[in-house]
């Protein structure tokens, strides 16, 4: 008798506390960020498909999947040291196959020249080209991630990668690189 | 009423941790009178002079401008306009040198002077207190007025923001060595400035104004001591002597004690602040109608031969400014915007005077030496003592070489307000703000990408989206015209009328029978030609 009320007390005890944990289970999830937007948080956004990827979330799933950290040439060391943190694993560095860390640059069209073909507009990964069919197009600066991948596509060979200019706003401070003209002594 | 306030009301003065004494040398500029330049051939003036989007322009090149006529205006992206210093003709609008540290150019318009400098200007505004705020804030807006101070940060706009108030400080501390643009101006100006004062305490919906003054200014002193008694409102505080006394945050703690907290502003704690040259422009624009076109400059060191202060149109070319001031320059001779502290040298002597220039100054190599070879921190910890904002200035000149931003951040680098106490006192020659200056460039490009990457993430996504939406749209059409196709048919076949499969059925039967025909056809010549 005794081990049966020692039994069903520990029964009833379980059941209790397997409900409360399985409550709160439910009430207090935790919603984690899933590691794959965490990763493409970390990639440049570029969508320049330089990784083997067609844009910067697939190669973040693939990252998430044990492929390797260095792929991005836009990003470069920063972003492979960032990935290596999040994901815990050596920084290497950057893979030659896939491209060279370089200047941000941004698209411009020379637009006498355009044939209105909207090749590029078709190529862009983020929109940034504005135009329609036998009409000249035009690059949205701020919006164009320096990608390269409207250059390919254009059959007149009319779209430049051009360095983002420095102005006043993005200035670093190279004191040194200032041409300082020395004003000649009057005497 | 609490302690605290009693104290402010009683004119206790408190104190800021840190701060400099460095040589004032202000007795070189500040025993004449202000001056008005000669009017100069040529003006350029920035369409950006001020922290914020530039204004829309207004003018072509070849048209005929009057001084004080606005060469750009308000526009979409809520910029402040500019005015033409003088009468003349616009020659060019292009790319120049700009009044900015690193050299780089930006829009300007090229006025060339007709001489005449004839003038128009906004309509005057006798009794203030009879129009309406938002009138008085968009005549503030619309003469052209940012922060004289140095930050230049539009004056309306600073205004705008309604919050409760317990003070207004009107800022004549101006403690870096050799200005004395401000001092000047409050021996000579100091009625208007008190009625700018009243202006901006009314527009802030305030009671109380302090005015500050450093105490080595006795004779601006003693001017608005003569004024003061008349506008109850007003009152003066006269601040002991340490650099950077006038600084925004350092002033605030002198005066009411309070800190502002951390990226902070001083309206969190309850306070406005103006610079003196602020107020008297507000008084003239408000008063008189006249759009802000000029400014007081010192121009000052041991190579100018007038050294002293000058009224100076906005856009006159710093060479054009220094030759009318006796410029006698010696080999590699630096020319300084600003204050031997905060200033910056002048890549190219053709930049323009523009809204936040208060000092042009032309040191001879013994007054001030120029910058020496940097050598090894030898952890004196001076650097640490003079910051008036307490920081850490050496573990930052160790992060900032480090590119460590994370750590940066953690040690408030963006408290730094770049006085250069630091620099100063370092024996080792080490140009700490530069080093600042540089990490906090770089930290603002970082989130600048950032928030550039999330736009083009966004744009991605959408652009994935609507190729799937387009897609499946076009498959959706297919299926639809398909389905229609069939029903055509069915319906056609219901009425009697031909089916258009047996039509097909009835040609492939055509066919068959005509391929048959000829089959046996066939079969009959072989027939016949066996039977010749």
């Amino acid at each position: 008798m005794t081990l049966i009320t020692a039994l069903s007390v520990l029964g009833v005890l379980a059941l209790i506390f397997g409900l409360i944990l399985g409550f709160a289970a439910v009430r207090f999830r935790v919603e984690s960020d899933p590691i794959v937007d965490q990763i493409d948080a970390l990639l440049p956004q570029t969508q320049c498909g330089q990784c083997g990827y067609p844009g910067c979330r697939p190669y973040a799933e693939a990252i998430a999947n044990g492929d390797d950290i260095n792929k991005c040439p836009p990003g470069g060391e920063t972003t492979i040291k960032n990935l290596s943190e999040l994901m815990g694993v050596e920084a290497k560095p950057l893979d030659a196959a896939h491209g060279q860390e370089d200047v941000k640059k941004v698209a411009v069209i020379r637009e006498d020249e355009c044939i209105g073909c909207t090749k590029c507009i078709q190529a862009c990964p983020v929109d940034a080209i504005l135009g329609a069919a036998k009409q000249m197009h035009t690059v949205i600066a701020h919006e164009c991630t320096g990608c390269d991948l409207c250059v390919e596509p254009c059959p007149v060979d009319c779209i430049d990668m051009v360095p983002v200019p420095v102005r006043p706003e993005n200035w670093q401070w190279d004191l040194q690189q200032i041409p300082v003209r020395v004003v000649e002594s009057s005497n | 009423m609490s302690a605290a306030t009693k104290a402010i009301e009683a004119g206790h003065i408190w104190t800021f941790p840190g701060g400099i004494h460095p040589p004032e040398r202000k007795e070189l500029s500040n025993q004449s009178a202000i001056r008005q330049l000669p009017l100069a051939p040529h003006y350029h003036v920035p369409v950006k002079q001020h922290s914020g989007a530039p204004g829309d322009l207004l003018v072509q090149v070849g048209d005929k401008v009057k001084a004080g006529q606005a060469l750009t205006q308000v526009g979409v992206n809520n910029g402040l306009p500019v005015h033409a210093p003088t009468s003349g003709t616009v020659t060019a609008i292009g790319a120049g040198i700009i009044a900015h540290p690193s050299g780089l150019a930006d829009t300007i318009i090229t006025i060339t002077a007709d001489g005449d400098d004839s003038a128009t200007t906004l309509a005057p505004i006798a009794d203030y207190t009879a129009v309406s705020r938002a009138e008085l804030l968009e005549r503030i807006k619309q003469a052209g007025i940012a922060g004289l101070g140095g930050a230049g940060f539009p004056t309306a706009q600073k205004l705008a923001l309604q919050r409760p108030l317990d003070y207004l400080i009107i800022n004549g501390v101006e403690c870096e060595p050799y200005i004395s643009a401000d001092d000047r101006l409050m021996r000579e100006h100091a009625q208007t400035i008190i009625d700018g004062t009243e202006i901006l305490l009314h527009l802030a919906a305030c009671e109380k104004a302090l005015i500050a003054i450093e105490a080595n200014k006795p004779e601006a002193i003693s001017a608005f001591e003569a004024l003061l008694h008349e506008h109850p409102k007003l009152a003066l505080r006269v601040v002991p002597v340490k650099y950077p006394s006038g600084g925004e945050k350092q002033l605030i703690q002198l005066l009411t004690g309070r800190q502002v907290p951390s990226r902070g502003l001083p309206i969190d704690v309850g306070l406005v602040m103006q610079n003196v040259g602020t107020a008297y422009a507000v008084a003239q624009a408000v008063v008189q109608g006249k759009p802000l076109i000029e400014r007081v400059v010192t121009v000052t060191g041991e190579n100018v031969e007038q050294p002293g202060n000058y009224w100076v149109r906005l856009g006159t070319p710093v060479d054009y400014l220094l030759e009318q001031c006796g410029f006698k320059p010696e080999p590699e001779q630096r020319v300084i915007m600003g204050g031997p502290m905060m200033g910056f040298t002048l890549a190219d002597l053709s930049v323009p005077v523009v809204k936040i220039t208060n000092c042009i100054l032309v040191p001879s190599s013994q007054e001030l030496a120029p910058a020496q070879d940097e050598m090894a921190c030898i952890r004196c910890g001076a650097c640490a003592d003079v910051c008036p904002a307490q920081l850490l200035p050496q573990q930052m000149v160790w992060l900032a070489k480090a590119k460590d931003y994370d750590g940066l951040e953690k040690q408030n680098l963006f408290d730094c307000i770049e006085c250069g106490a630091c620099a100063y006192v370092c024996p080792s020659e080490i140009p700490l703000v530069h080093y600042y200056r540089k990490a906090k460039a770089e930290i603002r490009n970082i989130a600048r990408e950032k928030a550039k990457a999330e736009v083009a993430r966004e744009r991605f996504e959408a652009r994935q989206e609507r190729l799937e939406r387009e897609k499946e749209e076009r498959l959706e059409r297919h299926r639809k015209a398909a389905e229609a196709r069939k029903k055509a048919q069915a319906e056609a076949v219901e009425k009697g009328g031909d089916n258009p499969q047996d039509a097909v059925q009835a040609a492939i039967a055509r066919a068959k029978a005509r391929k048959a025909a000829q089959a046996a056809a066939a079969a009959d010549k072989k027939t016949e030609g066996d039977d010749a």
